[in-house]
């Protein structure tokens, strides 16, 4: 074929060529763009585009057999019959100073009942004439008919116990304070935790979905570091700064360690780094402090600067329910706020009435009961140093003991066989029980609680028997 | 534009024995397009005026009457304006009708305690004065909130045996005696293998669900569960999916697509799926219809949590809730929860089921390590109770307290029904919600109410929807007829007064014109 093209015929190719090329030239801009466009697009779709995967809806045939497949776990795993809590001890009578298991006396190193307040004629009279005159539920929340004259009148009572404007109650320890962050605490707002701070307080960390940043116990230098790094994250973006809302949590006296917070140097830091202190007095009141009003008093700090203190009714005041106190500005916004006081029954009258005999004593005896437990506290303290083999952490002035075995010795199961062996000789004791999700699990501990009432006679005994349990279950 | 109901369900089945009567209708009457718009006026109103007071209080033509921080200046604030715009600007106005004290037992009767305002309602003086008032309010579902009776007397004389407290958790030394003979009582009540008690109704579900669900895992719960169950239902770390009140075909859709496409981003299967449902809910007075939602948890092998908060005591001829209502076997339901604050007149909850399920319950609960056991008298007051209940102490007293409380909601239902009111809920639940829509209706209702002697309870936004403000009446076996019909005298001249009538169903009629011997047939 080519040899029949002529020369003619490839000059008009070539002239027909050239035409096409002035043709460019003379063609708007619009025109050029969209072919070259076109150009572009076409060899897209040649070479780069990736076939899309043709979707398939599943048929109802499809979704049937699913649904036949799926087989759930079952609701709960099963469980060890031989576990501590299935297995516990049960008692009979008032659980106080003495307690009765099986039909023998025993002497009560475990219970929280730091004041011996268990039992008490007069509480128990005051709780008597509350069901006379009230019957024993309040059969509503607080805003159905659930508020009585007689939470009103602990409130108040609470409120000038600590001097503070404003005092709340709620009618479970567990919930105050797991009520309490999340009311406060919103999302993008900081919270400041120490690690070694009680389960409740850790489910209302997670409750208000805040950042938290958790700082090792006690530490202070730990602390300012996070603080510090806050603040430049701040200075990069002031204006997310200014909308977040800091909280400091603390314990007072820490519950699951058994020492006492640095509070004044928290204090200090609050005006520089701008965050609002929220203290659990849970262990600390009525035990702590020469009238015992706490850590705030044990350290004289102004109690207008921590901005809230809550604490509970079940340790030291010997009743149910906890409370919290600061000022109206910051107590008041709970009553419409915390999740455990608007939605759950009130506190029963009784238990109620029982709190406020419970404060009357510790209004009356002033210092004496406080000087004698901390005194207690300091000499028990001693005396279980004394022993060879234990370690005691902790301030001395808590009545409230982690004692643990030196260093590899400390295991959960020797420490069950000091409290059984401590119970064959009528002592009770018990090993602090956690769940396993706590945030930083202690290390096995028995949690002995001293009672004010116990007399000399009485901690030596126990010591005796500690040394006993001791030689018995290291040999 | 407002979420408008309209459902109306005939329940499957009937009640099996005892109480004489027929269908039982769950209604929800659709709200009137004009109340419903002069509602969102009315909230639009106030809102403006709202805005306008801040405004003057911020250039100090209005003096601020809230509290201030006592922190210095340049602390983040504690609360956002926005935040308490509600509170500041239109809960202030009638918050005198809320969390009225009272100086009494919370029983039939109650003695309301007077409160006076000179700032319109910003600071309260109590005059002294105790308003007698029938009480309409409290959660008295059986009447036993008594200062006097067999149950107080137990209560009393444990104080004597076992003092207040006992100090200690549940895993340490706070398992007394009582503890094990009220669960093994409540287990035979509930005609299950094993129960465990708690110290409060609401820490039993947010303290438990996280032992019972955990990451992987799906709850399902209804649109209008209780905070508790929401709580706890958050606090497990599980997905959470609600479903539409009471619908069940929107449950069984969700349920399906669950199954089908398993867990987001993931897609594998879901280990386990826990559909949580109430008995009778609080606000709505609605009960669920646990039959369909029975039928569908076997379907897809999916367990159920069923809070019996609202309904334990109340509902069934034994008064065994909603599982004696529909007469269901109690096993077809994997958990059991209630509360011994309302029927039981003490305080505390429970959760039974199967022993496996209580045992695991037993360890890994979040109160049996961290909160004080129960009190003596707290339990004592229940298991007395639960005997006169389930007939132990040789009288028919809680029979006829279960039949009576039935006679009194359907004779308190169905009047207010015929005069016209909107009546939400099932006709034999003792909650009765009685819709008032409108905001400024609420303090109206309630401080008419009380000057005609009715302890009343009302509830607004955010309680409800914004559109629902409702009265809601808890009918308790310790009103007499004399009482109901004082009651009820009462919100026929309330509802006359602030036209409370909307229903379009029934004619509006006054107290007087209803036929008095339809609704003593009620009475045997």
């Amino acid at each position: 074929m080519g040899s029949s093209m002529t020369r003619g015929d490839i000059e008009s190719l070539a002239t027909d060529f050239y035409d096409l090329l002035e043709s460019f030239k003379h063609a708007p801009v619009y025109h050029l763009s969209f072919e070259i466009f076109l150009v572009l697009a076409v060899s897209w779709l040649v070479f780069f585009r990736k076939p899309r995967p043709i979707e398939k809806k599943l048929t109802e045939k499809e979704k049937q057999e699913l649904i036949d497949e799926w087989q759930p776990e079952p609701l709960v795993p099963s469980v060890d019959p031989n576990h501590p809590a299935l297995n516990v001890r049960v008692l009979d009578g008032i659980v106080g100073k003495t307690v009765e298991i099986d039909g023998r006396k025993s002497l009560n190193f475990a219970t929280f009942n730091f004041l011996n307040f268990v039992g008490k004629q007069r509480i128990a009279d005051k709780a008597i004439q509350a069901v006379q005159k009230y019957g024993v539920g309040s059969c509503g929340p607080r805003g159905f008919y659930g508020t009585i004259d007689i939470h009103l009148e602990l409130e108040e009572r609470l409120a000038r116990f600590f001097n503070c404007e404003e005092g709340i109650i709620y009618s479970y320890g567990f919930s105050t304070i797991a009520s309490i962050i999340p009311a406060y605490s919103k999302r993008n707002d900081i919270l400041f935790v120490d690690e070694g701070v009680h389960y409740a307080i850790q489910k209302g960390v997670e409750a208000s979905r805040s950042h938290v940043k958790w700082f090792r116990h006690n530490d202070i230098a730990d602390l300012e570091r996070l603080l510090a790094e806050q603040e430049i994250l701040d200075k990069k973006n002031p204006k997310k700064a200014r909308s977040i809302r800091r909280f400091l949590i603390i314990e007072g006296l820490y519950v699951n360690y058994g020492d006492i917070c640095p509070i004044q140097r928290m204090v200090e830091l609050k005006y520089k780094y701008k965050y609002r202190i929220f203290l659990d007095e849970s262990v600390s009141f009525g035990t702590i402090g020469q009238t015992g009003r706490g850590v705030t008093e044990y350290y004289n700090i102004d109690r207008q600067k921590i901005d809230l203190i809550s604490s509970t009714l079940e340790y030291a005041a010997g009743s149910i329910g906890g409370f919290a106190v600061g000022s109206s500005f910051v107590v008041d916004h709970q009553r419409l706020s915390a999740q455990g006081y608007c939605f759950s029954a009130s506190l029963p009258p009784l238990l109620a009435a029982a709190a406020i005999e419970a404060l009357n004593i510790m209004e009356e005896e002033n210092t004496t009961l406080f000087e004698t437990i901390m005194d207690k506290s300091k000499r028990l303290h001693k005396k279980i140093l004394s022993i060879k083999g234990y370690i005691v952490n902790g301030d001395e002035i808590s009545p409230l003991k982690h004692l643990r075995l030196t260093n590899t010795l400390n295991t959960i199961g020797r420490l069950e066989e000091i409290v059984q062996f401590a119970q064959s000789r009528d002592i009770t004791i018990t090993v602090a029980r956690y769940l396993s999700d706590e945030h930083r699990l202690p290390e096995p501990s028995i949690r002995l609680i001293l009672n004010v009432e116990m007399n000399d006679e009485e901690l030596e005994f126990l010591c005796t028997v500690l040394q006993e349990a001791l030689v018995k279950v290291t040999t | 534009m407002p979420s408008v109901k309209t459902f109306e369900k005939t329940h499957m089945k009937k009640e099996p024995r005892g109480l004489a009567h027929s269908d039982s209708q769950e209604d929800f009457e659709e709200t009137p397009t004009w109340a419903a718009v002069i509602t969102v006026l009315g909230y639009a109103l106030l809102t403006a005026l709202g805005w306008l007071r801040d405004f003057l209080r911020n250039i100090g033509l209005e003096d601020k009457k809230t509290a201030q921080d006592p922190n210095p200046k340049d602390f983040v604030p504690l609360y956002q304006s926005y935040e308490c715009f509600y509170t500041r600007n239109l809960y202030t106005r009638i918050r005198d009708v809320f969390n009225q004290p009272i100086a009494s037992v919370a029983g039939a009767t109650v003695q309301v305690m007077e409160r006076l305002s000179t700032d319109f309602n910003w600071t309260f003086q109590f005059s002294g004065k105790k308003l007698p008032s029938i009480n309409l309010g409290s959660y008295n579902y059986l009447g036993f909130a008594e200062n006097c009776g067999p149950c107080s007397d137990q209560a009393m004389k444990s104080i004597e045996t076992y003092g207040i407290s006992s100090c200690s958790t549940r895993h340490e030394l706070g398992t007394q005696n009582y503890m094990n003979d009220l669960e093994s009582l409540m287990a035979e009540y509930l005609n299950v293998e094993d129960c465990i008690a708690f110290g409060m109704g609401f820490a039993t579900n947010a303290l438990n669900i996280p032992a019972l669900a955990g990451k992987g895992d799906l709850i399902l719960s209804d649109k209008l569960n209780h905070t508790s169950l929401i709580l706890g239902a958050r606090l497990s770390g599980a997905a959470v999916y609600t479903f539409n009140h009471n619908d069940i075909q929107d449950l069984e859709k969700r349920l399906r697509n669950a199954i089908i496409h398993g867990q987001p981003r993931t897609c594998r299967p879901w280990k386990k799926i826990l559909i949580i449902v109430e008995g009778v809910y609080s606000m709505e007075g609605s009960l669920c219809s646990l039959p369909k939602i029975i039928e569908l948890k076997k379907k897809y092998k999916t367990y159920l949590y069923v809070d019996e908060a609202h309904s334990i005591g109340a509902i069934g001829s034994r008064g065994r809730g909603v599982v004696d209502y529909w007469n269901v076997d109690p096993n077809d339901i994997d958990i059991h929860m209630g509360t011994f604050t309302k029927s039981f007149g003490s305080a505390g909850g429970y959760i039974a089921g199967k022993k496996s399920l209580i045992d695991h319950i037993r360890i890994y609960t979040h109160s049996g390590c961290y909160s004080a056991s129960m009190s003596a008298p707290i339990v004592f007051q229940i298991i007395s109770a639960l005997s006169i209940i389930m007939g132990r102490d040789g009288t028919n007293d809680g029979q006829k307290r279960i039949q009576q409380l039935a006679c009194n909601v359907r004779y308190f239902r169905r009047q207010l029904v015929d005069m016209g009111f909107i009546v939400y809920g099932n006709d034999n639940s003792p909650v009765v919600p009685v819709m008032i829509f409108m905001p400024a209706k609420i303090a109206a209702v309630n401080r008419e109410m009380l000057k005609r002697g009715c302890a009343v309870v009302t509830v607004g936004f955010p309680a409800t929807l914004l559109t629902e403000s409702r009265v809601r009446f808890c009918i308790s076996a310790g009103h007499t007829k004399e009482m109901l019909d004082h009651a009820l005298k009462a919100m026929d001249e309330v509802g006359d007064l602030v036209a409370l009538r909307y229903s379009k169903r029934n004619s509006p009629r006054r107290w007087h014109e209803l036929n008095r011997a339809d609704y003593d047939k009620e009475y045997f």
